[in-house]
């Protein structure tokens, strides 16, 4: 039986008890960025708390796995560096990619990973599995993924590495708040605007509400999901992201008064449709399944093509840069706009595979065929990418393996092309999503990660222009020292009594009873119709302007009918709320940029050119004292010059980690 | 027709079954509960018993319940019927699905 009607609740119940706690570093989402912000913060020798609202051992978006860790280009056999990879992702993205992160991840990548290491990950061929693959240096036994030249994406075991992170911050005295959901962040004098000194929490077992007193606070939260998809029924297998990730930490800093940019970048996208399959089990030729060789329905192969059109012969010729190319970013052909720059682009599949399949020349279905690969690469795909990524050892691997299937014999179907669709399973109109994968928008910060906020830092995903679980993990790190070094220099703030109890107020309101009353769920399809039906692949200011006035309405009129039996669906309820949120500022940010944009995938009907020049810039968001939205912009690599900015701060950070001396014994 | 006794009930969510617990393996040690980054899961009111799932249509399939068990075999994931995959013996033509 999976249904069970009034079971006793089998936790203490505790609502309106208020738990109180005081830290110098408080950190708001305890994933990989939260994890390794903690670490950090904790080695520079600050006191450190996390509040995460699953449980530290698996949390977060990145918690089950990673299996290649991108772009760590301060790693020894890279023949990349930091500096032109950093320029290489910013101008592949067209400058909508943070300058700030990207450099973090593509200067302390490998850094970080040989930090995880020394924690017990498996970073490297230790067991001599793969001797010989072209992929492997013999030196290091490092693997590398995608461009096997320049070497500069190192493959991983990270299935375990989540489960490291936190048995490391235990060791080091981090305290962690497990199953206990951020709701606000608290301000000095409760005002708006003004330096940040804790943060509120519901715990989601018990209803106890929880107050935290900080010197400086890291959101580390992700991204908002569901907020153009929602289906209870059919959406968790398929989808990146699991339901947790609901962008509590747009939404809390968005209420405070933080500045966020490149929010009305949403898309169509592979991965946001519930009517998917499970992430990374089927067949494909792209990051985790790249270079899968892929055939038609008569065993016959899709040629794989470089940049130049030229046709490639071999699976290793996938994997080696185009003739005139230095180094190629992943590659594989992957159907999510923005397409990405000719010099950077890395082999794919033939370009016009659906018109020849339309002729006649190939005959659906596909499917990835690894039986007719070199082992190694077999090897790799299967069992290792496809194994230690998110999702994908007990789902694709055990489970698939168990049901018969063998990749040297067998081959995954692929489904693209059978619902009408291209190559990259492109969903429905209205399957849009707010970067369920890929570069999104998130907080403006500076070099310090902080946000216009002063104590309010950012980590990981909730970063504008970011993405990854690499980026997660090194801007994490980054993060943790740098609020620990400002927490050095200021006390605490006094938090103020009204804001708490305005905050407790709003938390609980989900568990007064209404003759009207509806569950989270109905809010969250609520909110994403009318997101699809306004602020969807086609905007102009009449839409948009029914999308502000309806997602207003609902918070006027619908809010007080959210109804929760129990903590678990006040949690439920408290993230369909920030949704509504995230949605309010997406809507927000499309009002405010008056221009088509190829580059962030933005449609306006009545601004149709796309990329002006003058329209070429960072729209910035962020709410004024008086429930007002304020507009600003800052230009295109307004972050300024990379290893002035980085350098110093970084090597504070490390200098200030080994001065501390903090002891995993502590 | 045998007579069972008929009950009125809502109808249950979809999946219902993410997750299948093995009672003579499983000995209720609540891992999975712990653990599970969507709080799927409810300790049984009977210890020693298996977790109830209370929200099976919350969960992400991401398998950390099966991988971190204590018990192999205790509990297993369990993929949606529209969820799976097919696939084809390159040999012999033969067409597999996901059981």
């Amino acid at each position: 039986m999976t249904s069970h009607s009034s079971l006793p609740w089998p936790y203490p119940v505790r609502y309106g008890q208020q738990n109180s706690y005081d830290t110098d570093v408080l950190i708001l989402g305890g994933g990989i960025a939260g994890v390794w912000a903690a670490i950090a913060a904790r080695r520079t020798g600050a006191r450190v708390t996390i509040m995460e609202k699953a449980d530290t051992r698996r949390s977060g978006a990145g918690g089950t796995g990673v299996d290649h860790w991108n772009y760590a280009a301060d790693n020894p056999c890279s023949a990349v560096t930091p500096e032109e990879m950093t320029q290489a992702l910013v101008d592949n993205h067209y400058g909508y990619r943070s300058g700030i992160s990207t450099y973090i991840l593509n200067s302390s990548a490998y850094e970080t990973l040989l930090e995880m290491e020394a924690m017990g990950g498996k970073i490297r061929d230790t067991d001599d599995e793969f001797k010989g693959a072209p992929f492997r240096d013999e030196n290091t036994k490092l693997l590398f993924a995608y461009d096997y030249t320049n070497r500069y994406t190192i493959r991983v075991w990270g299935a375990n590495y989540k489960p490291l992170l936190r048995r490391q911050c235990k060791k080091l005295g981090v305290e962690i708040l497990d199953r206990t959901t951020a709701t606000a962040l608290l301000t000095e004098r409760g005002a708006h605007g003004a330096r940040v000194v804790g943060a509120t929490g519901v715990d989601c077992h018990t209803g106890a509400f929880v107050v935290v007193r900080a010197k400086a606070v890291i959101l580390a939260t992700n991204r908002p999901q569901r907020i153009f998809t929602f289906s209870s029924e059919q959406r968790g297998s398929a989808v990146h992201r699991g339901g947790s990730n609901v962008g509590n930490g747009y939404a809390m800093g968005w209420r405070i008064g933080a500045e966020f940019t490149m929010m009305e970048k949403t898309m169509r996208t592979v991965f946001a449709s519930p009517y998917n399959f499970p992430i990374y089990g089927s067949g494909n030729m792209h990051n985790t399944w790249y270079p899968a060789t892929i055939v038609d329905a008569n065993n016959k192969e899709v040629p794989w093509v470089d940049c130049n059109g030229k046709v490639l012969a071999t699976a290793d010729e996938r994997c080696r840069p185009a003739e005139g190319q230095k180094f190629f970013l992943m590659g594989g052909g992957n159907g999510y706009p923005p397409p990405g720059l000719k010099q950077y682009a890395g082999p794919r599949l033939i370009p016009d595979l659906e018109a020849r399949m339309l002729k006649g020349e190939f005959t659906p279905p596909f499917y990835a065929d690894l039986t007719s690969m070199p082992w190694y690469e077999r090897k790799v795909i299967w069992g290792l990418m496809v194994g230690q990524e998110g999702k994908t050892r007990i789902p694709v691997v055990q489970t698939y393996e168990k049901a018969g299937f063998d990749p040297a014999q067998d081959m995954l179907q692929a489904y693209d092309f059978l619902r009408g669709q291209g190559m990259a399973e492109v969903g429905a109109p209205q399957e849009r999503t707010f970067g369920e994968i890929g570069v999104a928008g998130g907080m403006l910060v500076d070099w310090n990660l902080m946000s216009n906020i002063p104590g309010l830092f950012g980590a990981g995903d909730l970063l504008f222009g970011s993405q990854d679980h690499g980026n997660a993990a090194t801007t994490g790190r980054y993060a943790g020292a740098r609020a620990a070094l400002y927490a050095r220099g200021v006390s605490h703030g006094e938090l103020d009594a009204a804001q708490v109890e305005r905050e407790k107020k709003r938390a609980y309101a989900p568990l007064a009873e209404s003759p009207d009353s509806i569950d989270w769920k109905e809010l969250n399809f609520g909110v994403a119709r009318v997101m699809q039906n306004y602020c969807s692949e086609v905007k102009n200011e009449e839409l948009l302007t029914l999308a502000e006035m309806w997602l207003n309405d609902i918070e006027q009129n619908d809010l007080r009918r959210v109804s929760a039996a129990n903590p678990h669906q006040l949690m439920r309820a408290l993230d369909v709320m920030d949704i509504l949120t995230c949605a309010q500022m997406i809507v927000q940010a499309s009002k405010a940029r008056k221009a088509s944009s190829d580059a962030l995938t933005f449609r306006r009907l009545d601004y149709p050119e796309s990329d002006p020049p003058e329209w070429r810039k960072y729209i910035v968001i962020n709410r004024d004292g008086n429930g007002g939205v304020r507009v600003t912009d800052r230009p295109l690599g307004f972050w300024g010059d990379l290893q002035s900015n980085y350098h110093p701060r970084h090597a504070e950070n490390i200098a200030a980690m080994q001065r501390a001396q903090v002891s995993t014994a502590t | 027709m045998d007579t069972q006794p008929v009950y009125a009930t809502p109808n249950p969510p979809t999946p219902g079954r993410p997750i299948i617990f093995d009672p003579n393996f499983c000995h209720g040690c609540n891992v999975c509960v712990t653990i599970c980054p969507e709080d799927v899961f409810l300790p049984s009111p009977t210890k020693g018993s298996p977790p109830i799932i209370l929200h099976p249509e919350e969960c992400w399939y991401c398998g950390v319940c099966v991988d971190d068990c204590n018990r192999q075999g205790a509990l297993r994931l369990n993929h949606p019927l529209q969820q799976r995959v097919r696939w084809k013996r390159k040999a012999t033509g033969e067409h597999f699905r996901m059981r």
